[in-house]
């Protein structure tokens, strides 16, 4: 039966109820995950589309190498674990290990775009050269911006993962879950973009 | 985990500037936000009327004699990009959906109150950007659907002011929509099952899972389009081995599930206004869910029915002429569902309950074009005629529109406390529905007879049927005043409503008019039959 008259039958003074809610951070961090998702499903379209259809012109150079971004793969991939590690010891108060891991996450991140620069400096072709140029640059670049940012909140979180007065703490893990899963994130667009781009 | 609310830090209502005040400011009640986006949709609307206004006079003569070709083109950029972009999804998802989401899942405020007000106030600044680039250096001439190699090779940049504003505005959609999904699956009252949840929450969950999963991708494609733009780039340019089909189907994965972005809210909204102005139960309530949920699915697989013309191989015709012909069954479904919740009803015919029929009576006019224009060989002989603009002014203004005024003047007397006066309400309904005919029933004999769209100029044996659509036109113009003064009056000496006028049951009437800041002055309701009209009703007030 409808309750027409509930909110009189209960009517409690508001600020003496301590009200508590389930926290959904994380799933709206997912839910937008997702969207960013569809973002790079759409370039990969885009690309493969162009792959299908559109073929390389006479005389356009359109080469990769692979030790590069091989290496690139293995340094997200270990970065991916190491800051599982780092988790791992902020659950059990460790946090001087927890920032060590950290600052190890951001350093292999750091690598990463060192490498991804180097390999833009010293490709055969530029952005405007051709239509796989440009859509090369494009997918990786918007990769990268991740990985940049991805980098700049791990040195955040290990900047409050400090042992007096760090806000990150096995009571408050959420800063931590929050990176960590966004990370694991770009990891795994990284491994596809790799696939697609570099292995077919 | 939990998350445990401070009293004292949400009573503080000093925080937040009181009166007039608070919708200029960055509040955080979803009542608030809810009321910014509609009054800030409603100015735009007008601008984006002014602009329709403009296009309909320069129509109403076969030459180009009221404004060059060129400023014809802008105009009618403006014109779309508005309507679409800064008053349909924002009023029908961010104004109603903020007002009335935390109500029906039984919540103080949104999900994500911050990321809310942040959502609305990206509206503004990119709507002034896009106006304000038609007096900087020519506005985008492109159509709404900025369509390479047109976008590429007109004046630059208005075109790239026009990406910049679309790309805020999608992400003031998203961040919306993730609001909505999180609000509505993980802020529900404990007790409240969901197939218990108003069908606006239903409407709102699939409109909102179309914008987390459409939107990024027309964010993604006009980010290629403005490299191309900008960088000189050849992602849709043909001249540098580019491809402009890419772009038509990126652009229509965003774009098709947009139509139902549009228009599925404005479904929810009238399975709210069916049921309490004919004092029935909401026929179907399950079939309703599945047919949104069905559209949802079907929305996401169906773009490339508007490219039939663009060299699109025979399999993609097929499969999605079919795909599109099967979005007429979850949409007939809830249509027989709306007319079997009136049927046998008792039914007052006030304001709100006519834009309700009116909308009923467009959208199955205008579906009925659209199952029309899915079929390849009809589509190919009225592709880019009036009739396509004839179809979808009767899906989103006869439709979304009509139910928009519906809803304003079935939920004025919650938000202000004061009725709408029900003469001047039914005096701009019957202006609006005539006007809106007139003006776009001819458009289709247009269309079908091979009068183009998006040209300032036209054959000269076209004029006769032009003029009555502009003088539709003007009507359409003429309703907006008798319904600005029924606003003004009403907020100045309305007659005061009282908490539920249209003694209806869902939760949002079960607090007063207006409601306080945090929605309930106790614990909220549990409203676990929320069209339950008919059935006994325990001492109503």
């Amino acid at each position: 039966m409808t309750t027409l008259d509930s909110s009189k039958e209960i009517q409690k003074n508001n600020s003496e109820v301590n009200e508590t809610h389930e926290d959904f951070r994380m799933f709206g961090l997912i839910t937008f995950l997702i969207a960013d998702g569809m973002t790079f499903a759409g370039f990969f379209a885009a690309y493969l589309t162009y792959k299908a259809v559109n073929p390389l012109p006479d005389g356009a150079i359109y080469e990769l190498e692979l030790p590069i971004p091989t290496l690139n793969t293995i340094l997200l991939l270990v970065s991916s674990a190491t800051f599982h590690k780092a988790g791992k010891a902020l659950l059990k108060d460790k946090n001087s290990d927890s920032q060590k891991w950290l600052f190890f996450t951001a350093f292999l991140g750091i690598i990463f775009l060192i490498c991804q620069l180097f390999e833009y400096f010293h490709l055969p072709f530029g952005l405007t050269d051709n239509l796989f140029a440009s859509t090369f640059y494009a997918l990786t670049g918007f990769h990268g911006l991740h990985v940049t940012l991805g980098t700049l909140m791990i040195l955040i979180i290990a900047w409050q993962s400090r042992i007096n007065g760090g806000r990150l703490t096995s009571q408050n893990m959420f800063p931590l879950e929050a990176v960590e899963l966004y990370w694991h994130f770009v990891d795994g667009i990284w491994v596809i973009l790799f696939i697609i781009l570099y292995l077919l | 985990m939990t998350i445990s609310i401070d009293p004292q830090k949400t009573n503080n209502e000093s925080l937040q500037p009181k009166g007039w005040l608070r919708y200029f400011s960055f509040s955080l009640d979803h009542k608030v936000i809810g009321i910014q986006y509609l009054v800030c949709g409603f100015l735009f609307y007008l601008i984006g009327g002014s602009l329709a206004s403009a296009i309909r006079i320069e129509l109403a003569s076969p030459m180009s004699d009221f404004m060059p070709r060129d400023v014809y083109n802008q105009v009618l950029t403006l014109h779309g990009t508005i309507m679409i972009f800064l008053w349909i999804v924002p009023v029908v998802n961010g104004a109603f959906g903020n007002y009335l989401i935390p109500f029906y899942v039984g919540a103080r405020d949104m999900a994500f109150p911050r990321l809310n007000a942040v959502a609305f106030w990206l509206i503004p600044p990119s709507g002034l950007m896009l106006v304000a680039s038609y007096f900087v250096e020519g506005a985008a001439q492109a159509g709404w659907t900025a369509y390479p190699p047109l976008s590429i090779t007109t004046p630059q940049s208005g075109q790239i002011i026009w990406i910049l504003s679309v790309l805020l505005l999608g992400g003031s959609s998203i961040f919306g929509g993730i609001n909505f999904i999180a609000t509505i699956i993980k802020l529900r009252r404990p007790g409240l099952k969901l197939m218990q949840l108003p069908m606006y929450c239903w409407a709102m969950l699939g409109t909102s899972l179309l914008v987390v999963l459409s939107t990024p991708v027309l964010a993604g494609t006009l980010i290629l389009l403005s490299f191309d733009i900008i960088a000189n780039t050849g992602f849709f340019n043909p001249v540098l081995g580019g491809n402009v089909v890419v772009y038509q189907h990126l652009f229509w994965f965003y774009s098709h599930p947009a139509v139902y972005i549009m228009v599925l809210p404005a479904f929810g909204l009238v399975s709210e206004i069916l049921p309490v102005h004919a004092r029935k139960p909401l026929f179907g309530y399950t079939t309703m869910v599945f047919s949104i949920m069905g559209i949802v699915v079907l929305g996401l697989v169906v773009w490339a029915h508007h490219m039939f013309t663009s060299g699109t191989p025979p399999w993609m015709r097929l499969f999605f002429t079919i795909a599109t012909a099967f979005i007429a069954v979850p949409t007939g479904i809830k249509f027989f569902n709306w007319v079997a919740t009136l049927w046998g009803g008792k039914i007052s015919i006030n304001s709100a309950m006519l834009f309700s029929c009116g909308f009923i009576i467009n959208f199955v006019f205008g579906g009925i074009t659209g199952v029309a224009l899915a079929q390849v060989p009809f589509d190919i002989h009225v592709h880019d005629t009036y009739f396509v603009v004839a179809h979808f002014h009767y899906i989103v203004y006869g439709g979304t529109v009509f139910i928009i005024f519906s809803s304003i003047y079935h939920w004025f007397p919650k938000a202000t406390g004061k009725m709408l006066n029900e003469k001047l309400g039914i005096l701009h309904f019957i202006i609006t529905f005539i006007g809106f005919n007139l003006c776009f029933a001819p458009q289709h004999w247009l269309g079908l007879n091979g009068m183009p769209r998006r040209v300032a100029e036209y054959d000269p044996q076209f004029q006769f049927v032009n003029q009555i659509s502009s003088l539709g036109a003007l009507l359409m113009a003429i309703s907006t005043i008798p319904f600005l003064i029924n606003v003004f009056l009403s907020l100045r000496n309305g007659k005061d409503a009282g908490d539920n006028p249209w003694n209806a049951l869902t939760p949002e009437w079960l607090t007063s008019s207006p409601p306080p800041v945090e929605n309930w002055e106790g614990e909220a309701p549990l409203v676990e039959e929320p069209y339950g009209y008919g059935k006994e009703i325990s001492e109503q007030k």
